[in-house]
């Protein structure tokens, strides 16, 4: 990434999103850490880590973003690449358990004890390690996206044939998973974790150094996704979403340039994942419910799909008013809400929040600018144009 | 003479009545009996079970069973034995009254091994002529799977006076069975036997033939021929037993798909809320069944009648609804007909949750459904098959219908060519929200069937979304055929895939399979082809 690049892919609604999630990201752990616990600008530590959270989901907001917004293609399936690097992330808290576990043997994870396994299954070795477990939390959501895209991408699977057989995907991945036998804690999932690099989970410093953390993710991921829709594949990207066969005729290999955005998608959801596990303390199969999917999807349609910063913005706001109603006397109305949610946004908000004041802000800049400059014509005002 | 006679009635009278007094029970040979089980003696006890078992008492089968439990009490000081029952109450055994309690000083009838041998011949033999047909066949089935060299007596003496004709056929397979193990059976009897476990042919008589050890050579050459045919006759009947499962998930497969071929194949509206629509259409039941219950029970058999046609309208007319209200803003838009479909199937679970609470809903088979016959080595559901006939009949009517009818025709019309069909006069918003409802319609009719065979409850319509899209998008988009062939495909390959892999990676191999298949054939097994692919 040149300097060049970078300037070039920031506007100033940009720029506004990094300076919050940049403030955010420094000005939360510090007040949560620094201040008196009875202070009026002291922020609780389960607000650090449910905050935390709607962080981790941004990055996975973001990602569906870079491939829906940008290139059209609709994954139902990126749930499953979130927990697979989540996964990832619970298979190296389970190995630096050790002996605090209840049946306190120092190899195996207590669940494996429980089902009377003899020695460690050979795809949970190198867990111990943080540089693997780390390499592995971009490498397994990564490597299954390649396969599935390339296989997809190559024979033309395109559309909502594409959406169904991602939701296939996770809906086999989530059956795989709630087996015991298959080596990842069935059921329950992976818990009970005690320290991360040497730290304690749980304790204050080491949740707002995981939040401080999931900010700079998000900050890194959403140039990532800058620098990808700005440059010239991005284009071709673009090119692919609103005309495929025309882009395919002009030479592009469509495919290629799909298979990379998908997997590049994939290692941003696995590292969401992988953030997303240490804050809330567990990761079990649930998480590859289909559902899950279907709901980050529609984060992205609620800020606006092909706007990136619309799509972190819809995560948080989705996932607060959820935190918000299902824990009062709305709890049974959510699904309600949230069924009128997708169905309100897709008929009357189809560019989403982000979209639609972008739009207007367009529009208002247009008349402003034909009434006061109405003299001078020919200095052509030209308007950026709007992503779909 | 006459004098004499009488004079000697006169006194054989007087000895019974003396005796009568002088016993503590009123003697008869049954009661005699019983009262020997508290004599405490072993040899006493033999002969006891011989009479009891051989009285023709009611009271025969309690006691007996009760002795080889140890429930038998007997007090030797009165002599008097009881039967405690499993719940605690206890009857007087050579009366059947109920007593109060048993006396503390009586102790439960002690046995030995040849006598432990002995009831059980002797229980064998009770249930063997009891008057209940099932009991009979119950005991005939449990003697071929212990062949008790004792019981064999039992079972010639039952063999004898047996009429019905499935319990005559099981004892002579319990007597077959019990020759096979019998040292000193003639090479003859043992050869008929070998041919009888032949004739049975399943895994308890290949069990017996391949366990029986040494024979004599002859005996023993008939029976590995006997195995191998045994063997060969299962391998085709656990394939048969397959397929047959296999065509029964298909149908329920078919079932929840054929409303989908409609909406997705043909209009091409993927609809994320036909799950609920079949949901609806099990919850109509539900109401049905509750209205039958209260008000008519005597309709309670046609409960499933009237439902099918009100489902339809329940469910269609909310079809017609969505289409009318949501969907007929999104035509060309699929990727935000799915999610705002999806958001929908949201709001009819949690209002159907909201109505009918979270918990499964019961809904009953009606007798004709219940129930189950035997077809060779295989056991076929009444409910199962009802549902393969019905699926095939709602497929055969949707069939007819859009080829025969002017509906049909306008529906094939608008798919076919939207823009040449409006201008032919066709009122194509008319048809999309007519088509819409039917599929919904077939979706509610699929719920009745399948609230016979799974949880009714808010979450049903879930369990079979993802599954129904399978079929659809492994037959081909666009063609009823396609359906038809892609469910019955994918429930036989699920059926096949279990024994072997298990019920659960046998679906994930199904997934797996499906996923790659796809990218083989994009367009399904049975494409559409020229220009309707790109539209």
């Amino acid at each position: 990434m040149t300097p060049h690049m970078l300037t070039r892919s920031l506007d100033r609604g940009a720029t506004i999103f990094l300076a919050i999630v940049a403030a955010c990201g420094i000005l939360i752990p510090l007040s949560n850490l620094l201040l008196p616990a009875d202070s009026f600008l002291q922020v609780p530590t389960y607000l650090v880590a449910l905050w935390g959270k709607y962080v981790c989901y941004a990055i996975l907001a973001l990602a569906i973003d870079l491939i829906w917004g940008y290139c059209g293609i609709l994954s139902l399936g990126h749930g499953a690449f979130f927990a697979l690097g989540g996964y990832a992330m619970g298979m190296y808290l389970m190995r630096q358990i050790g002996t605090r576990g209840v049946y306190g043997n120092p190899i195996l994870p207590d669940f494996m004890v429980f089902l009377n396994w003899q020695k460690l299954p050979w795809y949970w070795y190198g867990f111990d390690m943080f540089w693997f477990a780390a390499l592995m939390v971009l490498f397994v959501p990564g490597l299954l996206a390649f396969c599935f895209g390339w296989l997809a991408f190559r024979s033309r699977v395109t559309g909502v044939y594409l959406s169904i057989i991602t939701q296939a995907m996770t809906y086999a991945l989530l059956l795989a998973f709630f087996r015991n036998d298959f080596g990842f804690g069935g059921n329950n999932g992976l818990t009970d974790f005690k320290d991360i690099l040497g730290f304690n989970v749980q304790a204050e410093g080491t949740r707002a150094a995981l939040f401080a953390l999931s900010c700079l993710a998000l900050i890194v991921g959403f140039l990532i996704c800058r620098a990808i829709v700005s440059s010239k594949l991005g284009k071709v990207l673009i090119a692919v979403r609103d005309a495929e066969s025309r882009t395919r005729f002009l030479g592009y290999r469509v495919e290629s340039y799909k298979l990379f955005v998908f997997t590049v998608s994939a290692c941003m959801a696995g590292v969401a994942g992988a953030l997303y596990v240490p804050q809330v303390g567990i990761i079990n199969p649930s998480e590859f419910a289909p559902g899950n999917s279907i709901e980050a999807v529609i984060w992205v349609a609620v800020g606006g799909r092909g706007t990136l910063v619309g799509a972190a913005l819809g995560a948080v706001v989705v996932n607060y008013a959820k935190t918000f109603f299902t824990s009062g006397v709305l709890a049974p109305y959510w699904l309600f809400m949230l069924g009128a949610l997708f169905i309100l946004v897709t008929l009357l908000l189809p560019k989403g929040i982000v979209g639609t004041f972008n739009a207007w802000w367009a529009q208002s800049k247009e008349k402003r600018a034909a009434t006061s400059v109405s003299a001078a014509a020919e200095d052509g005002v030209t308007e950026p144009k709007m992503a779909e | 003479m006459p004098a004499h006679l009488s004079a000697r009635l006169c006194s054989l009278a007087l000895s019974l009545f003396l005796i009568a007094f002088a016993l503590p029970a009123f003697a008869g040979p049954f009661e005699d009996a019983v009262a020997k089980f508290a004599n405490d003696d072993f040899s006493d006890t033999e002969e006891a079970i011989g009479v009891v078992a051989g009285s023709g008492n009611k009271l025969a089968f309690p006691i007996i069973s009760a002795l080889q439990d140890g429930r038998l009490m007997a007090d030797p000081d009165s002599k008097k034995v009881y039967v405690t029952g499993a719940d605690g109450k206890s009857i007087d055994a050579a009366t059947g009254e109920a007593v109060a309690s048993v006396p503390d000083s009586a102790s439960a009838v002690r046995l030995n091994n040849r006598l432990r041998r002995s009831v059980d011949a002797a229980l064998g033999s009770l249930t063997l002529q009891s008057p209940d047909v099932g009991t009979r066949l119950q005991a005939a089935q449990s003697v071929f799977k212990s062949h008790e060299e004792t019981a064999l007596e039992a079972v010639d003496a039952a063999l004898a006076k047996e009429s019905n004709k499935s319990v005559k056929t099981a004892l002579g397979e319990a007597r077959a069975a019990i020759l096979l193990f019998k040292s000193d059976a003639t090479e003859v009897e043992k050869l008929e036997a070998v041919a009888t476990l032949k004739a049975r042919g399943d895994q308890d008589a290949l069990a017996l033939l391949t366990g029986m050890g040494d024979q004599p050579d002859s005996v023993t050459k008939a029976a590995a021929s006997a195995i191998s045919s045994i063997q060969s006759s299962l391998a085709v009947w656990s394939t048969v037993q397959n397929a047959w499962y296999g065509l029964s998930l298909g149908s329920v497969l078919l079932l929840a798909a054929i409303g989908l071929a409609i909406t997705f194949g043909v209009m091409g509206v993927i609809n994320m809320a036909h799950g609920e629509m079949v949901m609806l259409g099990a919850y109509t039941t539900f109401v049905v069944q509750e209205v039958i219950r209260t008000r008519y029970p005597g309709l309670f058999d046609y409960s499933l009648l009237i439902a099918v046609p009100l489902a339809f309208v329940v469910a269609g007319a909310i079809g017609v609804l969505i289409e009318r209200s949501i969907i007929r803003f999104l035509y060309g838009r699929p990727l935000e007909t799915l999610l705002a479909t999806w958001g929908l199937s949201l709001v009819l679970q949690q209002a159907v949750r909201t109505m009918f609470g979270p918990t499964n809903r019961e809904v009953g088979n009606p007798s004709w459904m219940s129930g189950a016959f035997e077809l060779g080595q295989i056991t076929i559901t009444y409910n199962r098959l009802w549902i393969l006939c019905f699926t095939l009949a709602v497929f055969a009517i949707l069939l007819a219908m859009l080829r025969y009818t002017a509906l049909g025709l306008e529906m094939r019309a608008v798919t076919q060519n939207r823009r040449m069909a409006a201008s032919m006069g066709i009122a194509t918003s008319r048809v999309d929200a007519l088509t819409f409802g039917l599929g919904s319609g077939i979706a509610g009719i699929a719920g009745v069937a399948l609230s016979q065979i799974d949880n009714v409850s808010p979450n049903l319509g879930q369990s079979y979304i993802i599954d129904s899209f399978m079929v659809v998008v492994f037959g081909g988009v666009g063609n009823l055929w396609g359906t038809l062939v892609g469910a019955f495909t994918l429930g036989i390959a699920n059926k096949f895939l279990e024994p072997v892999a298990g019920a659960v990676l046998g679906k994930i191999a199904i997934l797996v399979l499906i996923i790659l298949f796809i990218q083989k054939r994009p367009r399904g097994l049975f494409a559409l082809k020229g220009r309707a692919v790109e539209a």
